[in-house]
């Protein structure tokens, strides 16, 4: 790359790199896509980078994005230059104040990575409907479709604003420009500052609110003034598109980038145009200067201003030929006569347009990242050509129900002829994604090369694939969408070729890179007969490494980036590969520099060895194999899971139509049963002749992947070989046999198990109870075994002691889900469905939860026998309490109303059912078992009866049993953006239970620090350490004198877990458990994590107790602590976890500081919870909540 | 009363020096150690190992999440253009602060790993302006296969390549477990070995036999684990022209005067700090001071080395009629 300005860089970066220079402060609130954006004006401040004025932004991070942009607004109102960043939910959590901000005319700049807003499921993908959502703010809206523009509009939108008053939301597509590595053109600061007006900025601070010249804003105001008050602002909006088009041709001036208000491109007599904005625009420009060079009338209309909307330069920068004109929206608005861009244009060409009559049509596309591309545009502008185009239509789906969908028939192609494009199949972990990154980066700095870099990731957390699409090209490419043609795939995974379809894209004679654990002579012979036939019909060259055992050699585990990444030099020959292999090692050092002396040289040793390990494999004229590619999904797989979710998890869901989906988003449970990942390379086998049948094993899987039964010998008589059984040690269950059973295709290998089992060899303790063995050897035997096992007899629940050992006969109803291999919190909610599962309804906060909860293609949540289970939903972040507050609203509602009907309804049955019914404890599990029985002899008994209400109560009838509401989700939620809601819901009287999946940290945004993250932790937002402790979530609630609170750590003390679960659900009144659950974000190896939780406890740091108001009516102090005085200090815990020892590496002044905080602090809580413990309540006993213990 | 001594080529006014320790890490201890009389100060060691250990340990937890899912590119805050101390850089820093701190020799020490690790650090420490090097060799012989001769050729080519890598004197640190530590002793010294430190101490883990499990300890050391010291004092003095440190078991005067008559040079002191504090050190040189004086001797010299096997009265209680006589004179208490 020539030019030392240019940078390659994604969208993001493009955007905040800008606003960062821009401004004097920032306010955020982590939100995907957009979190990188507040991230990286962090990660500047802290180091020091300056904004164009010489001084460092203030960064900080809020609770919520209305929180951000209640700051933001405030700083605006009293004189900074200020900014921020998000997208979807976040976005509309900030309408509220910028409707207030544009009402007052504040000039400011916010940047958003536009993101799918959740309607009947949640997509962290883009379109338009964030930003569409923020019509009515007042806010100018800038769109932008490059990373490059994302620079370039980010510094007209901040220019503009200050001159116009007008505030500006600039925004681009979510994931297709905030994730897009490409090259940017860098503006310096002198360009930048030069561009923001200094007479604006001193202005603006004149009208700051200040005691030195003090005004009023924000008055209220009646019938006789607000009209006229809102269109006094009228001439801003008027003035406003010139001053964006003026500072647009400053820009060029200065740049050499212009840009217009509407951009035109195409044939300069077209009679078709397509109306676009955001990055498909940029597809259309290339297609239609390819079809106008082949003479075709047709052009694009870019709209860069969305709002204010200039009908007059619309109007002007058609050519005056156009005939037909399809608009293009990326956004969806039921009900609406058609989507939002369509209607502004509708209306300037009514209003402005006078050469003779235009046709309009309106057309949706990319909603939530579907792809859009030339094939598409080109079906867009064939439907403008036929003799009645039709008014509405979709593109890129197939749409069956309303026949709304354009076919797309012809495959058109208009990338650069010498582009070479590759695709990269990957795992997550296996660090595909970042090679590619250093690669492009290494082409653009090596060759005159254009790069451009798109990564696509699936949902899971643990084994997640990633594809990477990486183009180069002499030409400047301008294809956001994704790779259809490749010259070269590679397969970093070799299980991959048995999942999903890695060859479809790449062309004849095309190059196929394998990372194969096979041999050469071997490989071939490993190929499905599938993969074989495609590979001799292409006639592709193929070439292999076996990375893995290159990296293993070199000591670098599964990392087998590097050796992939060399091999991709050596067979795409983009650079001599002894220049890449130079390249790849000086970007090692420049990346790891002091701090990774040792990961170079073992990176150094693999890229040598790779390269003598790369072989070219000879291919066969035809395929071979007689096995075939196994199915997606078994064929005794329910039909909607062979037809829908199988297409899903082959990587083929774009083909399904409408028709095969439910319209309001429900989908079925139990789906990950079907989706046999085997990700684990090593899986826990049994010794029967050791264990001790705790079942502590069974208790921490995070996957419900180890399981123990206790079941009837007799159940034994068709045993798989090799079945293992002991007679079951128990005294509550005699007479049972007893089997540990691993589920070898569901566990993730992550250990925990083997590290919590106690049961060691007397005469070898390395040999216990459960080792990890390698899993391949052994999958077909436990395969056989797990699905006998599955059928064995499940426990009865009611005879099942509330203990460990035996609650662990309880079957989950949470099963195999998409969580990190090792994660902390699917324990709890497995414990959860085991304990209440079939009368559960769980309200989920958004987060990791909510994504391994219900992230399709399959979702963990399963029923038992009965069909029963937890009924499970999420809503939104920030509304969880209030949410499943709601669901105990309705099951009250019901259950009273089938109260009141049985009453009514009584002389018709039988008086013993009646009375039965109505006071029924429900205490246990007997009890309930019981109130079912009663209910279902009322099914019975309602059959027979002729009266109307007997219909009603029938279906009602369920609700006579107690449900358990539940109330889930992540420290994020619950300590941050939902605690106002979660405090309102402790505060009311309401029967439901809160847990807290306390990580300590946004896990699933990519760790920001929360205000449960505890002092001393690095965190984003918090790099060099929190300086303040956690906050005291079970302190506040203890504060209510009738909330149930506990504080629990299933690795220190798992009874104490499940005993805390029972209390909550018993407590008649709200009730919150803080679960600790450590977390990938904590930096060790999460095999460890029980032992690490034992630690936080016995050092102080994560104090177990019980809160139970109810104690207080027995003379009973209600707090009770649950763990000793700490026998370890605080340091060796820390000491165990890289956010801790991050601090450490970077400061070891400040971390030996902050290690001395963290103790005292620790010491004085243990004290403050020490006295508490002693309190005795004599006075003012509470009886309203606990008038006498209600079931 | 003259208590200079010479160790590794540098004068010190005194024996006692700071062995090595984390105090060393902490530049206030430090300070104070030498404000009380402690005449050199011997560095913590610098574990190649640990830091191999903690850049692939960053590696792994760190790095190794970056780009895995779309919503957490990466979990961690992520410093541009910022190192984290997961190389020598904080030690090797801390060496050119004490330096800056106290007016007397630093002695850096190393654990090496590897070959090159060992001539790479070793460098290193001398470029940040340590006055000599101790090699800490805390290497346990587990394997079958490699016999003790492997082990010492291997300790005494790598004491060689960092002696020829160094302008500055090396110092070795060795175990009691060698078969002739003479034998050693003098090949080392050949290699280029300027001083021997007796002996390493070696954390010993115990067993907790309820968990089955070992249990690692640091005990700190005491004035019985001296007598070993002394011995091999005594056979190495003047057999070798390496100068002799003794590290472990002097906790009182009485200790560190054995040890200079059996042919200490320095004296290393660690657990009798960790356990008094560094004001114990002007009451140890005071009352060697005053006994050498109350005894008429001219300086410490002439002590040193006084009880070594050459000038010693009965050098055979050294050997292994010393064993004899005290397992024969062994009565269990109480029995007449």
């Amino acid at each position: 790359m020539a030019d030392k300005n240019t940078l390659i860089m994604d969208g993001n970066e493009a955007a905040a790199s800008i606003a960062f220079r821009a401004s004097e402060v920032i306010a955020i609130y982590p939100i995907t896509p957009a979190s990188a954006m507040g991230e990286l004006a962090d990660e500047w401040a802290v180091h020091g980078r300056r904004n164009v004025w010489g001084m460092v932004p203030t960064v900080t991070e809020m609770q919520s994005e209305a929180g951000a942009a209640g700051a933001v607004h405030g700083a605006l109102q009293t004189g900074a230059l200020t900014t921020t960043f998000t997208a979807s939910q976040g976005l509309l959590l900030m309408i509220p104040n910028m409707y207030k901000i544009a009402g007052e005319l504040q000039p400011f700049c916010m940047h958003v990575a536009a993101r799918t807003l959740a309607t009947h499921a949640l997509s962290i993908f883009g379109d338009h409907s964030d930003v569409m959502a923020c019509r009515g703010t007042g806010f100018a809206m800038l769109a932008s479709a490059s990373p490059q523009q994302a620079h370039d509009m980010a510094a007209i939108a901040h220019a503009a604003t200050l001159k116009a008053r007008v505030p500006f939301l600039h925004f681009f597509d979510g994931f297709r420009t905030s994730h897009e590595l490409s090259p940017v053109r860098m503006i310096d600061d002198d360009t930048l500052r030069s561009l923001l007006d200094p007479d604006a900025i001193s202005a603006l601070r004149k009208r700051a609110l200040s005691p030195d010249h003090p005004t009023l804003r924000g008055t209220a105001q009646n019938p006789d003034t607000f009209f006229q008050c809102r269109e006094a602002s009228n001439p801003f909006y008027d003035a406003c598109p010139e001053i964006v088009r003026n500072t647009m041709r400053r820009y060029a001036q200065l740049t050499g980038r212009a840009y217009r208000l509407f951009d035109y491109y195409g044939h300069r007599e077209a009679e078709h145009v397509i109306v676009c904005m955001g990055s498909g625009s940029e597809m259309l420009r290339t297609v239609v200067e390819r079809l106008a060079a082949e003479g075709r009338k047709v052009g694009t209309l870019v709209v860069r201003l969305f709002r204010p909307f200039s009908g007059k330069r619309f109007v002007a920068a058609l050519p005056g030929s156009v005939r037909r004109i399809a608009v293009l929206d990326r956004v969806k608005e039921p009900g609406a006569l058609a989507d939002p861009l369509y209607l502004d244009v509708l209306a300037a060409m009514n209003e402005f347009h006078e050469a003779g009559p235009v046709e309009l049509v309106a057309g949706r596309y990319g909603l939530s990242s579907k792809e859009f591309t030339p094939s598409m545009a080109l079906s867009i502008f064939d439907e403008l050509r036929a003799p009645k185009p039709r008014k509405h239509f979709t593109i890129g789906i197939v749409d069956d129900v309303t026949h709304l969908s354009l076919p797309v028939r012809e495959h058109l192609d208009v990338l650069p002829k010498d582009v070479y494009q590759a695709l990269f199949y990957g795992l997550g972990s296996d660090g595909t994604v970042s090679a590619n990154k250093n690669t492009i980066k290494i082409v653009s700095e090596e060759t005159e090369l254009d790069a451009q870099g798109y990564f696509v990731y699936d949902s899971r957390k643990s084994g997640a694939g990633t594809v990477s699409h990486l183009r180069f090209s002499r030409e400047p490419l301008a294809a956001p969408y994704l790779i259809e043609r490749a010259d070269l795939v590679a397969v970093h995974q070799f299980e991959f070729f048995d999942r999903i379809e890695v060859l479809g894209a790449l062309r004849p004679s095309g190059v196929l890179l394998i990372n194969s654990p096979y041999p050469a002579d071997q490989l071939w012979g490993r190929l499905s007969r599938e993969v074989q036939e495609q590979i001799c019909e292409k006639k592709l060259v193929v070439h292999m490494v076996d990375a893995e055992a290159v990296a293993r050699a070199a000591g670098l585990g599964g990392r087998i980036n590097t050796v992939m990444q060399v091999c991709f030099f050596a067979v795409s020959q983009l650079l001599p590969t002894e220049r890449a292999a130079i390249a790849i090692k000086g970007a090692l050092e420049h990346s790891y520099g002091k701090k990774g002396e040792e990961i170079i040289r073992r990176n150094m040793q693999a890229i040598d060895t790779a390269l003598a390990g790369l072989l070219r494999v000879s291919i066969p004229d035809k395929a071979s194999a007689e096995r075939h590619r196994p199915p997606a999904v078994p064929a005794s797989a329910p039909p909607f899971v062979r037809a829908v979710t199988a297409a899903m998890l082959a990587g083929k869901g774009d083909s399904l139509p409408v028709s095969v989906f439910p319209p309001n988003g429900t989908w079925p449970m139990g789906t990950t049963q079907w989706e046999k990942r085997s990700i684990a390379a090593e899986i826990p086998i049994w010794d029967e002749k050791i264990c001790i049948q705790c079942n502590k094993c069974v208790f921490v899987c995070p996957h419900a992947a180890i399981r123990a039964k206790a079941y009837p010998s007799t159940a034994l008589d068709k045993a798989p070989e090799g079945w293992k059984s002991v007679p079951f040690k128990s005294s509550d269950l005699p007479g049972q046999t007893y089997t540990l059973q691993v589920a070898p295709e569901d566990c993730t290998g992550c250990g925990l198990c083997v590290t919590v089992c106690p049961a060691k060899d007397r005469a070898n303790p390395r040999h216990k109870a459960i080792e990890l063995q390698p899993q391949r050897p052994l999958r077909d035997a436990e395969r056989e075994r797990y699905d006998f096992f599955l059928k064995l007899p499940e426990v009865d629940r009611t005879t099942v002691p509330a203990d460990v050992k035996h609650t662990q006969l309880l079957r989950p109803l949470f099963e195999y889900s998409g969580a990190c291999a090792g994660c902390g919190e699917t324990p709890y909610i497995k414990l959860l469905t085991q304990l209440f599962g079939d009368r559960l309804l769980i309200a989920n906060a958004t987060g990791c939860s909510s994504i391994y909860g219900g992230n399709l293609p399959t979702t963990p949540y399963t029923v038992d026998a009965n069909g029963r289970g937890p009924a499970w939903s999420n809503s939104l972040f920030e509304d969880n309490a209030e949410y499943g507050f709601g669901y105990r609203l309705a099951v009250d509602a019901l259950q009273a109303q089938a109260r009141a009907l049985l009453e009514r309804l009584a002389p018709e049955l039988p008086a013993h059912l009646v009375t039965g019914l109505l006071s029924a404890k429900q205490g246990d599990e007997s009890a309930i078992a019981a109130q079912r029985a009663r209910v279902q002899a009322l099914r019975y008994a309602l059959a027979q009866s002729s009266v109307a209400e007997a219909k009603t109560l029938e279906q009602l009838a369920d609700y006579l049993v107690k449900k358990s509401v539940w109330l889930v989700g992540g420290d994020g939620w619950a300590y941050d953006i939902g605690f106002g809601g979660l405090d309102h819901v402790l505060a009311s009287n309401a029967n439901v239970n809160i847990l807290v999946l306390d990580t300590e940290v946004y896990s699933n945004t990519g760790g920001q620090q929360s205000k449960a993250t505890p002092l001393g932790a690095s965190a984003k937002f918090a790099a060099s350490g929190k300086a303040v402790g956690k906050k005291d979530l079970g302190l506040i609630a203890m504060s209510y004198d009738h909330v149930y609170v506990a504080q629990v750590a299933f690795g220190a003390r798992d009874k104490q877990t499940v005993d805390a679960f029972i209390e909550a659900e018993r407590h008649p009144g709200p009730s919150l458990i803080i679960a600790y659950s450590h977390c990938i974000a904590h930096g060790y190896d999460l095999m460890q994590g029980a032992q690490q939780q034992k630690l936080a406890v016995e050092s102080g740091i994560w104090p177990l107790y019980r809160f139970d108001p109810a104690r207080v009516m027995d003379g009973e102090p209600p707090l009770r602590l649950d763990a000793g005085e700490p026998t370890r200090s605080v340091s060796e815990y820390m000491r165990n976890e890289a956010r801790f020892r991050m601090v450490e590496a970077l400061d070891p002044k400040r971390f030996a500081l902050l290690q001395k905080d963290a103790q005292r602090l620790t010491a004085r809580r243990k004290e403050h919870y020490q006295q508490l413990a002693q309190l005795r309540v004599t006075q003012g006993l509470r009886t309203s909540i606990f008038p006498p213990k209600k079931e | 009363m003259d208590l200079s001594t010479d160790y590794l080529g540098l004068t010190l006014p005194n024996p006692l020096i700071l062995g090595a320790s984390p105090l060393a890490s902490d530049l206030d201890d430090v300070r104070r150690a030498v404000d009380v009389g402690l005449s050199a100060v011997v560095m913590n060691s610098l574990f190649e190992e640990q830091l191999t250990l903690q850049q692939v340990a960053y590696h792994e937890h760190v790095e190794a999440h970056a780009d895995t899912h779309a919503e957490a590119l990466s979990l961690r805050p992520i410093h541009p253009g910022v190192d984290y101390a997961l190389g020598p850089d904080e030690y090797l820093t801390q060496i050119g602060r004490i330096k800056a701190a106290v007016g007397v020799p630093v002695i850096g020490s190393l654990n090496g790993a590897t070959n090159d690790g060992w001539l790479r650090y070793a460098r290193l420490i001398e470029q940040a302006g340590a006055d000599a090097l101790e090699l800490n060799v805390y290497y346990l012989a587990t394997d079958p296969e490699q016999s003790g001769a492997q082990v010492e050729d291997q300790l005494v080519q790598m004491v060689q390549r960092v002696a020829q890598a160094v302008q500055i004197p090396v110092a070795v640190k060795l175990s009691p477990f060698y078969s002739s530590l003479p034998h050693l002793a003098r090949r080392l010294s050949a290699a280029g070995a300027k001083g021997l430190v007796l002996f390493n101490r070696f954390y010993e883990p115990d067993i907790d036999v309820e968990e089955l499990a070992l249990e690692p300890k640091l005990q700190l050391s005491n004035s019985s684990e001296l007598l070993l010291r002394l011995r091999w004092l005594a056979a190495l003095s003047e057999q070798t022209p390496a100068s002799l440190a003794v590290s472990g078991g002097v906790h009182s005067s009485l200790d560190a005067l054995k040890a200079i008559m059996a042919g200490a040079h320095a004296i290393q002191l660690v657990s009798v700090l960790l356990q008094h504090g560094p004001l114990i050190v002007p009451a140890l040189i005071d009352e060697l001071d005053r006994w050498l004086h109350d005894h008429e001797y001219e300086s410490l010299r002439q002590a040193q080395g006084s009880m070594n096997m050459q000038r010693c009265p009965d050098p055979t209680h050294y050997h292994r009629g010393n064993y004899l006589r005290i397992l024969q004179s062994y009565r269990r208490p109480g029995a007449p």
